[in-house]
């Protein structure tokens, strides 16, 4: 297998003020403007540096244990009777999420610009547990803002964060969720600028970010598009993946942007469905959701009449997010990719699914990319295949799923 | 005691600095979100402080998600936002102030996404005819400044810009060539919030800044007592003082006046 590890891939986007399209850019307060682009330009300088990508490479072959494998969903498939389902394996990357591989990237930016004071916002904590871990590895010094309703129902990770030698600090403000960690990080980084990393979890935020984690996420793809194609001979008809901030989803469709005839699919947070408001899908319900500025960067945001951010809901912690990733909303007006969501009982049920039939237990987050190839397979030909992001396990949501399937009330299937 | 404004935007700007060089001081400027404690209180505490003699505001509109203020402004305007403040609110209570005779230049401070949503052209007329003089935008480099550029020249509103200890001199070139009114000097590496000491580097920082910049520099962030109000005075044009007042004004309309007065009265020779 090639070793593509990091995919700068020619692609001319964002351009050279961050913007995909109509979309991106840098709504920041004038302190982190020069470190923005201090970050812009010692990224640059990385990225062409062989002995980054060497460092980094080997890293992933030989501490995260890249590459993840695909497994064909063979019980799963045949119980549904259409499509066949392959899923990428990111829950089997070390620490159990994609969220490593950004981790693992940035941490070693970090170090390369000599700044030992890392922070970082978590919402499942994931992201949380990968600095975490990146920051154990390389020696670095790690401090997680995290939401207390987050704190609440992701109890395993914040753990986790503490014994690799992270602080984790509560975040008591607004809807105590993502959004508020991430304001309390960037709060933080005003105010420390000179001495500390902001590694930012998602592909959101300033530019360059949304760049920057996109490419040290799109080793899923490339490593996807090689594997599939070694498995089947051919290339999916549609690539599946769940949107929070959209970095395993702009991960996975990145090494696939010019294959036209793979469907590039996305799957926000239904919550508890549309009509309750009560979700955190940007792209399916336009009553709410408008393009807007939040976290510096312009893309679609849940929002008030007057402008005012709205809470969201979802079961999963890591997809409870007023925006998206600015490049999600470029490929959705060019129409390269499709956004549809599914609501937390659709997740749940997939969650069950996928391990009963599979051996698999995913990620709250993940299932919802699982619920999505669930609805669409049955209607599709059998010769057809669907490939899954399983972007993490679902170790960490095993409290919160214990608590919502009452003991008296069996696990269906 | 309605007193027409003669002159209105920058130019209001330019004789508010000219007045304060002539008495050798500075311009104090309060910060102070309109909805906090209620909207009614916010209209008396910022009268008030005209009474007191401050020399401009800056008109706080409420934000949920406040990245560049510390925990008095965030639990300030958290406030306002739970008292039902709206952008249409801020501006009907700059018609309301004007109306009630207060003559100091004002400035619209908020956050860009409640002003992208009223739509950022309207946003500057209605803000002009309100009686606003000049928009403040924390999250808003110059780079992004587009939208509002078209129209604040139209109007004649001042659209200020931001400076940090963290700015270097192709920064302060390209914010000294874009912002009008003034420049913002954020006197920190940090959120606002009231602070103890000021830093220790100012007059060498400003000294940067003037080599750099002709146009008129006010400081903001962590001005909290009328002792550091008489230090910047010497130093700059201007001062904004935010979270101090806020806090004061959380308790009464006449603390927030009084410490406001005891400001002005340490800056005036
Ligand atoms: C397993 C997993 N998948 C997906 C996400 C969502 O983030 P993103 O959209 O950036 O991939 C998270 C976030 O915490 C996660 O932990």
């Amino acid at each position: 297998m090639t070793e593509i590890y990091i995919d700068t891939g020619q692609t001319e986007l964002p351009d050279a003020r961050g913007y995909f399209g109509e979309f991106g850019g840098r709504f920041v307060p004038e302190t982190i403007i020069p470190a923005l682009d201090e970050l812009e330009s010692a990224y640059a300088e990385a990225i062409a540096d062989p002995s980054f990508h060497a460092e980094l490479s080997n890293l992933q072959r030989t501490y995260t244990g890249r590459p993840t494998p695909i497994s064909y969903a063979r019980r799963l498939s045949e119980a549904l009777g259409g499509a066949q389902i392959y899923l990428k394996r990111e829950d089997l990357a070390h620490t159990g999420a994609h969220k490593i591989n950004n981790a693992l990237g940035q941490g070693l930016l970090a170090k390369r610009m000599g700044k030992r004071r890392i922070i970082a916002e978590t919402g499942a904590g994931q992201h949380g547990v990968g600095t975490a871990t990146a920051t154990a590895l390389l020696g670095l010094d790690c401090h997680v803002y995290m939401g207390s309703v987050d704190i609440r129902r992701q109890q395993p990770n914040v753990f986790r964060m503490k014994l690799l030698g992270a602080e984790v600090i509560p975040v008591e403000s607004g809807s105590r969720t993502l959004k508020d960690a991430i304001n309390e990080a960037m709060r933080d980084w005003v105010t420390n600028v000179e001495t500390t990393f902001y590694l930012l979890g998602s592909a959101l935020g300033p530019h360059p970010y949304p760049k920057i984690v996109r490419d040290f996420q799109s080793v899923i793809g490339a490593e996807a598009r090689e594997q599939f194609q070694e498995m089947t001979g051919c290339l999916p008809d549609a690539c599946i993946a769940c949107v929070g901030g959209g970095s395993n989803a702009i991960g996975m469709f990145h090494a696939f942007r010019d294959d036209s005839d793979t469907e590039l699919i996305g799957v926000e947070a239904g919550g508890r469905g549309i009509e309750s408001k009560e979700h955190a899908a940007r792209f399916a319900d336009l009553d709410i959701s408008r393009p807007g500025i939040l976290h510096g960067t312009r893309s679609y945001v849940m929002q008030d009449e007057d402008g005012q951010i709205m809470e969201t809901h979802s079961l999963s912690a890591g997809l409870d997010y007023p925006s998206v990733g600015p490049e999600h909303a470029h490929l959705r007006q060019l129409e390269r990719a499709y956004y549809t969501m599914a609501t937390d009982e659709e997740a749940l049920e997939a969650f069950q699914v996928l391990s009963k039939l599979e051996g698999i237990i995913p990620a709250l987050e993940s299932a919802h990319a699982v619920a999505e190839a669930i609805k669409r397979a049955p209607a599709m030909p059998r010769d057809s295949a669907l490939l899954v992001n399983l972007s993490g396990r679902g170790d960490k949501d095993l409290d919160s799923v214990i608590a919502l399937l009452p003991p008296s009330v069996p696990p269906k299937h | 005691m309605t007193q027409a404004r003669e002159i209105h935007g920058t130019a209001a700007l330019k004789a508010m600095f000219a007045r304060a060089k002539s008495e050798e001081r500075a311009a104090f400027l309060p910060y102070f979100p309109i909805g906090y404690p209620t909207y009614s209180d916010s209209l008396r505490t910022i009268a008030a402080m005209a009474e007191a003699g401050v020399d401009g505001f800056e008109i706080g509109i409420p934000f949920s998600d406040p990245i560049a203020d510390g925990p008095t402004i965030q639990a300030a305007t958290q406030i306002a936002l739970e008292n039902g403040t709206t952008v249409p609110q801020c501006l009907e209570a700059v018609r309301t102030l004007r109306g009630q005779g207060v003559s100091q230049p004002m400035l619209m401070m908020g956050y860009a996404n409640p002003l992208v949503a009223y739509g950022t052209d309207r946003f500057v007329r209605d803000a002009r005819k309100a009686g606003a003089d000049g928009l403040i935008v924390p999250d808003l480099p110059p780079e992004e400044a587009a939208m509002f550029a078209g129209s604040c020249a139209r109007e004649g509103m001042a659209l200020v810009f931001m400076l940090a200890p963290t700015s270097d001199d192709r920064r302060i070139e390209l914010v000294a060539r874009q912002a009008t009114g003034f420049i913002y000097v954020v006197s920190l590496t940090g959120i606002t919030g009231a602070r103890k000491e000021l830093p220790a580097y100012l007059t060498e920082f400003i000294a940067r800044l003037r080599r750099g910049a002709s146009m008129p520099l006010a400081m903001g962030f962590g001005i909290s007592t009328p002792e550091h109000a008489r230090r910047v005075s010497q130093l700059t044009d201007g001062f904004i003082v935010g979270s101090a007042l806020v806090r004061a004004g959380g308790e009464s309309v006449e603390a927030a006046r009084d410490l406001a007065r005891s400001m002005v009265e340490a800056i005036v020779k």
